[in-house]
């Protein structure tokens, strides 16, 4: 039970992690395509492609978490 | 162990043997019967797409080269049919100058001549009169010569006479 | 795992009364030994046991008893079906932890037969489109489904192939495109909910490092001079940076397929569980009202997923070049001597 909550508690802390990550590249992005509009799709596929890094990353943390709850 | 792993996250050996299995299965059919054909025909499709472009392109630059050739004759006969009228029109004008300066030549020329008739009329004239003036003269002188031989008083009176005949002529 | 056994007779015995959400959603996750259709029916796989006494396969069917409940089959060892997982019990009903760890799985299970399902769909699909390529030339324009897979193709070339490859591509094209296709297929056939669909291959850590592991082969394989070089001496540096950076570079070379592995697993199970999630509301809640606010919730995850499907297939491809492009560039010594 405590190793669930402490493995929650973990999770949660990476979705911090992973919404600030995600935050900043959507940020770049939306700066970018506003500087350079012709620009705007190449940008967004890399946008998407960076968010799907991040993600992963926190998604890492996830099974981590899952690593000790078993 | 401490902590039991959760079976989530645990690869279980079976399933990997039949996943490397099918995936081995996927890459060497596809890699073979399928993967070579396409990308063959893709690449090709796409060679052929660009030497059409290529060739298109070139086409377009000849019609192009072509029609600033047509442009470059037009404007060109253009300023040939230019240089003709002006030099047609600059004929135009010398002869008709050549005409009026003829015509003026000829004009002074008559005047000259006529003038020149006319004095020689009025040389002739002035040759007669003078002649005739010196005929009268001499007539005159002989008749005063002729009277003084007779007679002295009425000679001189004669002379008188003829002075003032003269005079009033 | 007895704690884990206690848990599942407590969930098996509470399924009348109160909802069990996250039993559900594991059990929906996790690969299975039947496949589940509607109501009481379901598909019984066949199970493919390796013992110290030999092969053994038996169907999965003789695990349960006529009511569903899971029974105790007697085939070289007691068998029973723990979360799962086949276990060998023992007399007293416990489990038989040495014993099982001998057991070794090889059965079709319901993750097996989508597999080769998704196997069959792209040989039936690729072998079509190449067939249409030869038959109507390549002069003419795509027809039919050549002509949605045509732009993927370029896409996965100029996008994954091309850009960390170089003129190398073609050489590891057939790899990049099988693998981004067997892994879209699978991330689309998980996402449908009901036969042939709904089985989390994609997201089950085994086939992942399947992948991974093809991956990792290849880059070793390919790598040059230059790639072990940089692993275990790397130039221009001093002696004591090069003893140091080893171990470091050396973990590098595994953690690159670990990470293709949790990323796509991790990804591709948050999926299925946040939809499961929303679903389970409904019975959360037990109010048929609920599905108001669940059903456009999932529908709007669900289109999300189809998204991250195609990305995580792109990624898993793109990493895979860039680890494979890594490892056979020719490097510039001049370059790295600062």
């Amino acid at each position: 039970m405590v190793v669930g909550s402490v493995a929650a508690i973990g999770a949660g802390l990476a979705a911090i992690g992973a919404g600030i990550g995600i935050g900043q590249i959507g940020k770049g992005a939306v700066e970018g395509i506003a500087r350079q509009p012709e620009a705007a799709n190449e940008i967004r596929t890399n946008m998407i492609v960076a968010a799907a890094l991040v993600e992963a990353v926190s998604l890492f943390a996830v099974v981590v978490a899952l690593l000790g709850n078993g | 162990m401490l902590l039991e792993i959760n079976p989530l996250v645990l690869p279980d050996p079976g399933l990997m043997i039949w996943s490397a299995l099918a995936f081995a299965i996927l890459l060497f059919v596809l890699g073979k019967f399928a993967w070579k054909p396409i990308m063959k025909a893709i690449s090709e499709r796409e060679q052929g797409i660009n030497d059409s472009l290529a060739t298109a392109e070139k086409v377009r630059a000849e019609m192009a080269q072509l029609k600033s050739d047509n442009e470059i004759l037009l404007v060109q006969a253009r300023e040939e049919r230019a240089q003709i009228l002006k030099e047609a029109k600059e004929i135009k004008d010398k002869m008709i100058n050549d005409a009026k300066e003829q015509a003026k030549d000829a004009a002074g020329k008559i005047m000259a001549d006529t003038q020149q008739a006319i004095e020689n009329q009025k040389m002739a004239a002035l040759i007669d009169l003078k002649n005739q003036v010196g005929n009268m003269v001499v007539e005159v002188s002989e008749k005063i010569l002729r009277r003084e031989l007779s007679n002295k008083p009425e000679q001189e009176n004669y002379i008188k006479q003829l002075t003032n005949e003269i005079k009033l002529n | 795992m007895n704690q884990a056994t206690e848990q599942h007779n407590n969930t098996d015995q509470k399924e009348e009364g109160d909802f069990d959400v996250a039993g559900t959603i594991l059990n929906h996750i996790r690969d299975d030994h039947s496949w589940h259709l509607w109501g009481h029916t379901s598909i019984h796989l066949p199970v493919i046991l390796k013992t110290d006494k030999g092969f053994e396969a038996f169907s999965s069917s003789r695990l349960s008893d006529e009511h569903h409940q899971l029974v105790v089959y007697n085939g070289n060892y007691p068998y029973k079906q723990v979360d799962g997982k086949i276990k060998v019990m023992n007399a007293d009903g416990s489990i038989n932890k040495e014993a099982s760890k001998k057991v070794f799985d090889i059965s079709i299970t319901k993750n097996v037969v989508s597999m080769y399902i998704t196997v069959f769909l792209l040989i039936i699909i690729f072998l079509g489109v190449a067939k249409a390529y030869k038959k109507t030339g390549v002069t003419s324009a795509p027809k039919g489904f050549q002509s949605f897979i045509e732009p993927v193709i370029i896409f996965i070339r100029d996008e994954v192939g091309k850009p960390y490859l170089g003129h190398q591509a073609p050489r590891f094209m057939p790899f990049l495109l099988t693998i981004f296709f067997f892994i879209w297929i699978n991330n689309l056939l998980g996402l449908v909910p009901f036969f042939p669909g709904g089985a989390n291959v994609s997201g089950n850590i085994a086939f992942t490092l399947t992948l991974a592991l093809f991956t990792f082969v290849i880059v070793n394989v390919n790598g040059k001079k230059d790639y072990w070089k940089h692993i275990f001496w790397m130039p221009g540096l001093s002696t004591g940076m090069k003893i140091f950076l080893m171990p470091i570079e050396l973990l590098g070379v595994f953690i690159k397929p670990i990470s293709l592995t949790i990323r796509l697993f991790a990804n591709m199970t948050a999926g299925h569980i946040l939809v499961l999630s929303l679903i389970s509301l409904v019975f959360i809640f037990k109010a048929v009202s609920a599905s108001a606010m669940a059903v456009p919730f999932t529908v709007f995850i669900s289109v999300i997923e189809l998204l991250v499907g195609f990305i995580q297939a792109f990624i898993f491809a793109m990493l895979s070049a860039l680890y494979i492009g890594m490892a056979i560039e020719e490097h510039h010594e001049q370059e790295l001597v600062l």
